[in-house]
C-alpha cells in the first residue's frame, strides 16, 4: 500500500494540514478563547461565563448548561453565506456541545450558564472538527474545570487512498469520505464520528485509526499552545 | 513556599501516580492517577495535591473576605452582587447594627453601598451567605472599585502582603483586597494605585515584579 501517493497540495497522507497553528487569548474580553487555523480554516472561538442564567427557567440546580453557537460569517466562503441560523450550524452547534459536555465538570457550577461562540471565518473543509479542537481550549482558557482536553481532526478516503485532514478540494472528489472525528486521548472516549458515503468496515477502520493519530499530533499542538500563553512554570 | 518554581499544568495532565497522595481541590482521581482540571499550578500541602487555576471567574469559598455591592433590598435580607455567578445573601440577623423592628432596613445599607464582609456559609447548589459579625469586616465609604481577575488576587497581594504594601506606600492610599477579584482605592492618587494593580494583573507572569511596580509608580509621579 505504500504507493507514492502526493495530494493536491503536495502533502503525505498522514500529514495535517500546513500550516497547522493554535493561540490562546484571542478575545481579550471573554473568560477565555481560543484561534484554530488548519491551512486555509479560520475558527475563533470564545467563552463566557460561568454567569447567570438568562433566562431563568433554564436554570439548573445541579449543573450548568453548556450553551454552543456555531456560526459562519458571511464571506467566509466563496459564494456569500446567508447570514444567520440554518439546519446545518444548528446541527454543528449540538454536535460540538454534546461532544464536550463529555469532558466539562458541569457538576462543579451549579444554577450558572456557559455560553461557547464558534465563528468561522474562513472555511475550508474541516470546519466543525476545528472548531470543537478551539472551543476545548477556548474552556480551558477560561479556567472552567475539565476532564481532558478534546483534539478534533478528520479523515477520509480520497480517490481510494485513506488521508488525513481532508481540504475542501479533497472532500468534493467523486466518491471521497469525510469522517469527523474525535476523541478522549486519557480515556479513549470517541465523543464525535460523523461519516456518509460508502465503504467496508475495514476501510472504516483504516479511517478512524487515521483520525485517532491526527488528534494525537492536534493534542501535542494544544499542550504547546497552553504552555506557550502560561508558561511551563511559574516563579513564586 | 519554599519552592521558587511551580509547574505549570493543563486540564488532563498526570500529576502523580500512587494511592498515597490524596486529590484536593482542582484535580480529580481516577484509579491511582491525579488529573487536573484546570491550567493552573500544582500546589501540594503534605500528602494532599492541589492545582491552583490560573484564570477564571470567582468561585464563593466559605471564610473567603469578599467586597460586594448590594444590588437589591428584601424584608430581612439584603441582595449582594460579589463578582461571582452567584449572588450572595446578608441577613439582619448577620449584622453588626441594632435593628429596630419598625424601621425599613434600606436604612441601613441601600442599594449601591460597599461592604467588605465574610462568606459564612456556602451550600451545595452554591447558596452564599455573608456575615458582617467579624473584626475585619466593615462596610466601605468613598472609594474606587476596580475588578481585576480573582485568580490573580495572590499575585496583587504579594509574598506576605509585600505588592500591596508597596502600592500602599508609594500611592499614599488605603486600599482593600476582596478574594473576589474585586479592589476598594481610596485616596489622594487612587488612580495611580489602580493603574498600578492592574499592571500587575497584567504582567502577573513577570519576575520581579515587586520592583517593576514601584519603578512604574515612580515614572509615573
Amino acid at each position: 500500500m505504500s504507493r507514492k501517493f502526493i495530494r493536491n497540495d503536495g502533502r503525505k497522507p498522514e500529514e495535517l494540514r500546513r500550516p497547522y497553528k493554535i493561540k490562546l487569548g484571542v478575545v481579550p474580553r471573554a473568560n477565555g478563547s481560543a484561534l484554530v487555523q488548519s491551512g486555509k480554516t479560520i475558527v475563533m472561538a470564545a467563552v463566557y461565563g460561568p454567569k447567570k442564567v438568562i433566562p431563568k427557567h433554564l436554570e439548573d440546580q445541579e449543573k450548568a448548561i453548556l450553551r454552543c453557537r456555531y456560526n459562519m460569517i458571511t464571506f467566509s466562503v466563496k459564494d456569500r453565506k446567508k447570514p444567520g441560523p440554518d439546519k446545518r450550524s444548528a446541527e454543528i452547534s449540538k454536535l460540538i456541545e454534546n461532544a464536550l459536555s463529555n469532558v466539562v465538570m458541569l457538576e462543579e457550577y451549579p444554577r450558572t450558564a456557559i455560553d461557547i461562540y464558534l465563528e468561522v471565518i474562513q472555511a475550508d473543509a474541516g470546519t466543525r472538527v476545528a472548531a470543537l479542537t478551539a472551543a476545548s481550549l477556548a474552556l480551558a482558557d477560561a479556567g472552567i474545570a475539565m476532564k481532558d482536553l478534546i483534539p478534533s481532526t478528520a479523515a477520509g478516503r480520497v480517490n481510494g487512498h485513506i488521508v488525513l485532514d481532508l481540504n475542501k478540494e479533497e472532500e468534493d472528489v467523486e466518491d471521497a469520505i469525510d469522517l469527523p472525528f474525535a476523541y478522549i486521548p486519557s480515556t479513549k472516549e470517541v465523543v464525535l464520528l460523523q461519516m456518509d458515503g460508502i465503504a467496508d468496515i475495514e476501510e472504516i477502520e483504516e479511517i478512524i485509526e487515521m483520525a485517532k493519530k491526527g488528534c494525537d499530533k492536534i493534542y501535542e499542538m494544544q499542550i504547546k499552545a497552553i504552555k506557550e500563553k502560561y508558561g511551563s512554570y511559574l516563579e513564586e | 513556599m519554599g519552592e521558587s518554581k511551580r509547574k505549570v499544568v493543563y486540564p488532563g495532565e498526570i500529576i502523580y501516580e500512587g494511592i498515597d497522595a490524596l486529590p484536593g481541590l482542582g484535580v480529580y482521581r481516577v484509579e491511582e492517577k491525579i488529573i487536573s482540571k484546570h491550567i493552573g499550578v500544582v500546589n501540594k500541602k503534605g500528602r494532599i495535591i492541589n492545582v491552583v487555576p490560573l484564570n477564571g471567574v470567582y468561585m464563593p469559598k466559605q471564610d473567603d473576605f469578599v467586597i460586594g455591592e448590594i444590588i437589591d433590598i428584601g424584608v430581612n435580607f439584603w441582595l449582594v452582587d460579589i463578582h461571582s455567578p452567584y449572588d450572595a445573601f446578608l441577613g439582619i440577623y448577620d449584622i453588626t447594627e441594632f435593628v429596630d423592628k419598625e424601621i425599613d432596613i434600606s436604612e441601613i445599607y441601600d442599594v449601591g453601598d460597599l461592604i467588605y464582609a465574610k462568606v459564612s456559609r456556602v451550600t451545595k447548589t452554591k447558596y452564599v451567605n455573608l456575615t458582617m459579625k467579624d473584626s475585619q469586616a466593615k462596610r466601605l465609604y468613598k472609594g474606587y472599585v476596580i475588578d481585576v481577575s480573582p485568580s490573580k488576587v495572590p499575585r496583587i497581594i504579594g509574598k506576605g502582603g509585600s505588592m500591596i504594601k508597596t502600592i500602599k506606600d508609594l500611592t499614599q492610599t488605603k486600599i482593600i483586597v476582596g478574594q473576589n477579584g474585586r479592589i476598594w482605592i481610596q485616596g489622594k492618587n487612587a488612580d495611580l494605585a489602580a493603574e498600578a494593580i492592574l499592571f500587575v494583573e497584567e504582567n502577573a507572569l513577570m519576575e520581579g515584579l515587586t520592583d517593576k511596580v514601584s519603578e512604574y509608580i515612580k515614572s509615573k509621579t
